[in-house]
């Protein structure tokens, strides 16, 4: 393809052209821009840098508006940026910054245009310069630029400088190296008098105070002195920042800045400041009284504004206020809960937020009716936003705030009922979870599971799928609570399971399989140990299986006592009789034949298994139901052992599993893992029934409730893995002893729930409003025991997952992990790789060790004695960690001075130039050589 | 203006299939590493064409049309009388409606929003200043001044300059030094001599 001749370079479209052309083209959007690509890639082939620049700037265009790749155009717009001209360069620069990245092949030919640029005497030119290095800097560019860099940082022409100080960033970032040498210069231009240059130097250091604070404290002094003398609300902002970075690290600072700040606060008619200043009060200085009540005070104000902005942000302001001061939020809160019925839908998270700050264990249940109500009224995102924070509120640490889980089950029934509700999947692994851990809930499960199984309109819910699967679980491995498993059997056998996705449905069969073996079970066994003729004569003589509901919820009511307290026992044995077997028996029959032929293997084959059980026990029951129980005695006892044995495989318990539970058993002598699955036998003999029959029920039905999916070649591990988590679950029940259920539960918790889809009326919104003020106003009430009626049930925790604390830590521990990133790359020295350079300003120098190692105590002490008074838990959790670190071993305690250097180093106010000097030059050849010191 | 149907369309679906609330922090966008105050600028218009991008972190060019996606379905689809932030993947979106035009900044989690306010309201009346009363169709058409002056503004997500004349001034200066060069480049004289080279 030849160059453009003369004519395309005269009648080449300019970007007006292609604009225009753009939004009158007749032939589709997508085909005009490829047809003006095609001529984009032919004129940016001139040798006519007007022909070639204007290409470019069309180019980068459709890049940054319409997304088209540039990056072929990535040495011509080197071509560009040679030209003399300012316009070409002005072009050059903006696709450059726009298109290159790291990788960018060219990337190391534009070191020296940069240079010369960066060296001009048109102030403009360097300034294009300087934007695009802070886009495109990399490892390389800033350490190769940075001599122009920091020659740039004392430009006479402030225009230059103040640019140069904002580049210095980057350039730091990507090259820590460079703190050694621009630092200095930095550090000077604070004394600026120009308001734009020192607006460029304090956003530079609040920048790098977030990283690390600490290492900026020796600068206190200078950035106190801003604080007081700035006139200029941007600077004032970028210093507050600063200050809530280093007022909690240092006692004395912040003593000596809550002054200024609060005055600032009361005197600022800039909104932005303002709210800056209680920004800054309630991170960092929440332990000044006054101050914080100053800053509520302004927060109010912010919160009865006709502004949303500001509404939102004062809410968020209190947030912040609460994790310490929690009458901060009351006092405030009717507007907080007026805000929750807001139209704006950040404010009303935000007041969510703030209402769940408040919940204590005393009005956990009253507020989470209140929020229950809201939440079937709202528009779905914001009910499952309500759902999904009474959830993670009340689930929080094991449930640490819930002392009445029959209350929590129901209510987890009660919350899946909501029409908009999709948080199906958190409900259920918190049913089954609270199933696991917590014992004296589970007849309170059962119930719940059972409403929710009978209820056919909820199978039509997708989002409910989940919450159903945990109640089939919760109901067959929990079946001997049930008041009437034959309710329950004809529950999960209902037409309408067909609805179900195939796992679930799968669910549903074995946990049918578990009812029907308990149904049996119980049947047999009272056959045996009473004699069967006052079992009979316990029965009023009406009740059957064809019998209603009504009866047999009577019934069970009467003996619902004693039914719920003995594990497992007479429980709802009472009803179930050999007809109502038989019906079962064939519902069972009627309901899987069809599924026999199922295309999901699991459902086929859970269904084949039930069959077979069926086929097994029922000519069996249905002889001796006719001829009477003696007949063929031989043939019973093989039945019923065949009963028993499937009984005892169900009965076994299940808890939860430690996520390191696999790594705490030791490997048998002699056992080749993943060789030859006969091991299985010997490994698993005392916990699968060593029956013959084919059932396999044990691992793959764990699989699902752990909601874990194990390939089948993990079985065996699986199968280790229930073996040890029976013998954790011995160990636990050794130590904790028996816990008993308490007596009549069960009828205390009623259905006086109201149905989900009783809609209030508009009124009772504000109904509700008052109850919730009244409500939080308990929280506060200090420590007012509650008067529970029972005791709150154990929890079973298991020791290292657990009680790792799962409170809302997160913020904090990324920035440690952060630092210690930072920390890492200051150690691993010279070779950074240069995508993971971070801001951490250099890895050099480990020069002032010494002199570190007297500044430290020394602030350290004075910390303690000043944090004594009133420095918050949080501070002191900071300074004893550190301290924790130190004093681990002499190792961390170098790593941490050498860290500590670093910033050291950078600190040139004044006081310790004198040893600097003298020390330096002892270790300065260690340093690379490339980069002159210029702080010698 | 010309207003596809076609892109209207898209768009309404991206709104609807974005939930306003998505989990924070996407490990996709890692911005946290680089320190500075704004993230990156978007002008989008109210059918949610796309009138400026500037992005001060890093993103490849399929993360960009993925922010700007999600983005102007949250933004577009909030009424008017609501509260200018957005919480976006564990940042946050500052955004304003001037006209038929909303600009979003994205900033830190504990970056001043107001602040950032302020800092668009600048943007917005130094380019009214510039263009002399501003509408879309200025930024259309200029779509690169408007680029030459936020960049004057802000310098890698920082802001440089905050007074209007200061900046009015330079960027006139800027303008007319391309004015001469471009003078020079399309005289005939200069067209000969590239003709007869």
């Amino acid at each position: 393809m030849s160059g453009p001749s003369l004519m395309d370079s005269l009648f080449q479209r300019s970007l007006e052209d292609l604009i225009k052309g753009l939004r009158q083209q007749l032939i589709g959007e997508q085909a005009f821009i490829s047809k003006s690509l095609e001529e984009i890639r032919k004129e940016i082939k001139s040798t006519d840098l007007s022909t070639k620049s204007t290409a470019l700037l069309k180019l980068s265009y459709l890049s940054n508006l319409h997304f088209q790749d540039m990056s072929f155009a990535a040495f011509p717009a080197l071509e560009v940026l040679s030209s003399p001209r300012f316009s070409h360069k002005k072009i050059a620069y903006h696709a450059i910054s726009l298109s290159f990245h790291d990788s960018t092949p060219v990337l190391l030919l534009i070191t020296n245009h940069l240079r010369k640029d960066l060296n001009s005497t048109n102030e403009f030119e360097v300034s294009l310069s300087l934007q695009c290095l802070s886009r495109i800097a990399n490892v390389d560019l800033a350490r190769d630029l940075t001599p122009e860099v920091f020659a740039l940082l004392s430009s006479n022409k402030l225009y230059v400088r103040k640019r140069a100080v904002a580049v210095v960033l980057r350039v730091f970032e990507k090259y820590p190296d460079s703190v050694r040498v621009c630092f200095k210069r930095l550090v000077e231009n604070l004394e600026n008098s120009d308001p734009q240059v020192l607006s460029a130097v304090v956003g530079v250091f609040s920048e790098l105070a977030c990283k690390d604070a600490r290492s900026y404290l020796p600068l206190a002094p200078e950035f106190y002195k801003i604080l007081v003398d700035s006139k200029n609300n941007w600077i004032s902002i970028k210093v507050l920042k600063i200050f809530s970075k280093l007022a909690p690290l240092e006692p004395r600072l912040a003593k000596r800045v809550v002054e200024p700040i609060c005055d600032l606060m009361r005197d600022t008619g800039a909104k932005s400041l303002l709210f800056e200043c209680i920004r800054t009060v309630v991170t960092s200085l929440s332990e000044y009284e006054s101050a914080v009540r100053l800053a509520v005070g302004k927060v109010r104000e912010f919160l009865e504004d006709e502004d949303p902005n500001l509404k939102y942000l004062g809410l968020q302001a209190l947030r912040i206020v609460a994790e310490k001061h929690l009458w901060a939020v009351s006092e405030n809160k009717e507007v907080v809960i007026k805000s929750l019925s807001d139209a704006d839908p950040n404010i009303k998270v935000e007041s969510l937020r703030l209402v769940m700050a408040m919940v204590s264990e005393h009005n956990v249940s009253e507020i989470s009716r209140v929020l229950v109500n809201y939440a079937i009224k709202s528009d779905p995102v914001f009910c499952n936003e309500i759902l999904g924070s009474i959830l993670s509120t009340c689930s929080r640490n094991l449930y640490e705030i819930i002392v009445d889980f029959d209350w929590y089950v129901s209510l987890l029934g009660e919350m899946s009922r909501i029409p908009h509700c999709q948080m199906g999947d958190e409900i259920e692994n918190q049913l089954i979870d609270i199933g696991l851990r917590v014992k004296d809930v589970r007849p309170e499960l059962v119930r719940v599971a059972r409403d929710l199984l009978i209820d056919p309109a909820l199978l039509g819910n997708s989002f409910l799928h989940g919450v159903l699967s945990a109640a089939a679980w919760a109901s067959g491995e929990y079946v001997e609570f049930s008041r009437n498993p034959l309710e329950l059997m004809e529950a999960l056998l209902q037409p309408r399971t067909s609805l179900l996705p195939p796992p679930i449905r799968a669910i549903y069969i074995q946990s049918a399989f578990k009812v029907l073996v308990f149904c049996l079970h119980t049947c047999f066994m009272r056959g045996k140990s009473i004699a069967p003729s006052a079992s009979l004569d316990n029965l009023p003589a009406g009740v059957s299986a064809s019998a209603s509901y009504e009866s047999f919820d009577d019934f069970s009511v009467e003996n619902g006592a004693d039914a719920a307290v003995v594990h497992g026992q007479t429980c709802a044995s009472a009803p179930i009789t050999k007809e109502s077997i038989v019906n079962i028996l064939n519902l069972v029959e009627f309901a899987l034949g069809p599924l026999l032929g199922s295309h999901d293997v699991e459902v086929q084959e859970r269904a084949r298994n039930l069959l077979g059980f069926v086929d097994l026990t029922k000519p069996e029951i249905l002889t001796s139901s006719i001829h009477g129980k003696r007949d063929s005695e031989g043939k019973r006892v093989e039945t019923s052992k065949i009963i028993k044995l499937m009984h005892d495989a169900f009965s076994k318990e299940l808890g939860p599993v430690s996520l390191s539970a696999q790594g705490k058993v030791s490997l048998p002598d002699g056992l080749v893992l993943k060789e030859n699955l006969g091991d299985l036998e010997m490994v698993c003999g005392d916990i699968e029934p060593p029956s013959s029959n084919s059932f396999s029920f044990g691992s793959p039905f764990e699989e699902e409730k752990d909601g874990l999916s194990f390939s089948n070649l993990q079985i065996k591990e699986d199968n280790e893995q229930s073996n040890e988590s029976t013998s954790l679950l011995a160990a636990h029940r050794k130590r904790h002893g028996l816990y008993y259920l308490s007596s009549g539960k069960s009828e205390m918790i009623s259905n006086d729930y109201p149905p989900a889809n009783d809609h209030m009326s508009q009124g009772d919104i504000n109904d509700n409003a008052d109850d919730l003020v009244k409500l939080t106003a308990e929280s506060l009430i200090p420590k007012r025991k509650p008067k529970h009626g029972k005791p709150r049930p154990v929890v079973v925790k298991l020791d290292e997952v657990d009680e790792k604390p799962v409170a809302m830590k997160q913020p904090e521990s990324r920035d440690d992990s952060l630092s210690g990133a930072v920390r890492d790359v200051l150690f691993g020295s010279e070779d950074i790789p240069p995508t993971s350079s971070q801001s951490n300003l250099s890895n050099s120098s480990k020069r002032k060790g010494k002199e570190k190692q007297h500044t430290y105590p020394h602030i350290e002490s004075k910390e303690s004695a000043a944090g004594d008074g009133n420095s918050s838990s949080r501070r002191r959790k900071d300074r004893s960690q550190g301290k924790e670190r130190r004093r681990r071993s002499p190792r961390k305690n170098d790593e941490e001075r050498k860290d500590a250097d670093q910033k050291e180093k950078k600190k040139s106010s004044g006081r310790h130039k004198s040893r600097q000097r003298a020390e330096e030059p002892l270790k300065v050849p260690a340093q690379t050589p490339v980069i002159p010191d210029f702080l010698l | 203006m010309r207003h596809n149907p076609e892109e209207a369309q898209r768009h309404q679906k991206s709104e609807s299939g974005i939930p306003a609330f998505e989990a924070p922090e996407n490990p996709d966008f890692p911005f946290r590493l680089l320190s500075r105050m704004i993230h990156f600028v978007l002008l989008i218009s109210r059918q949610g064409k796309v009138r400026l991008t500037k992005w001060y972190s890093p993103y490849s060019q399929k993360e960009r049309t993925k922010v700007i996606r999600e983005l102007g379905g949250v933004i577009l689809s909030r009424g008017p009388k609501l509260c200018n932030f957005v919480d976006w993947r564990g940042f946050k979106v500052v955004y304003k409606r001037y006209a038929s035009l909303y600009f979003c900044m994205c900033i830190d989690q504990d970056d001043n929003e107001l602040e950032v306010l302020e800092i668009i309201h600048h943007f917005v009346e130094i380019l009214d200043r510039y263009f002399g009363s501003v509408c879309e169709l200025d930024l259309i058409f200029n779509f690169h001044k408007a680029y030459y002056i936020l960049d004057e503004l802000l310098l890698a997500g920082e802001l440089q300059e905050s007074s209007k004349k200061t900046v009015a001034r330079l960027i006139a200066a800027q303008d007319s030094l391309v004015e001469t060069a471009k003078e020079q480049a399309s005289s005939i004289s200069n067209i000969i001599a590239q003709a007869t080279k």
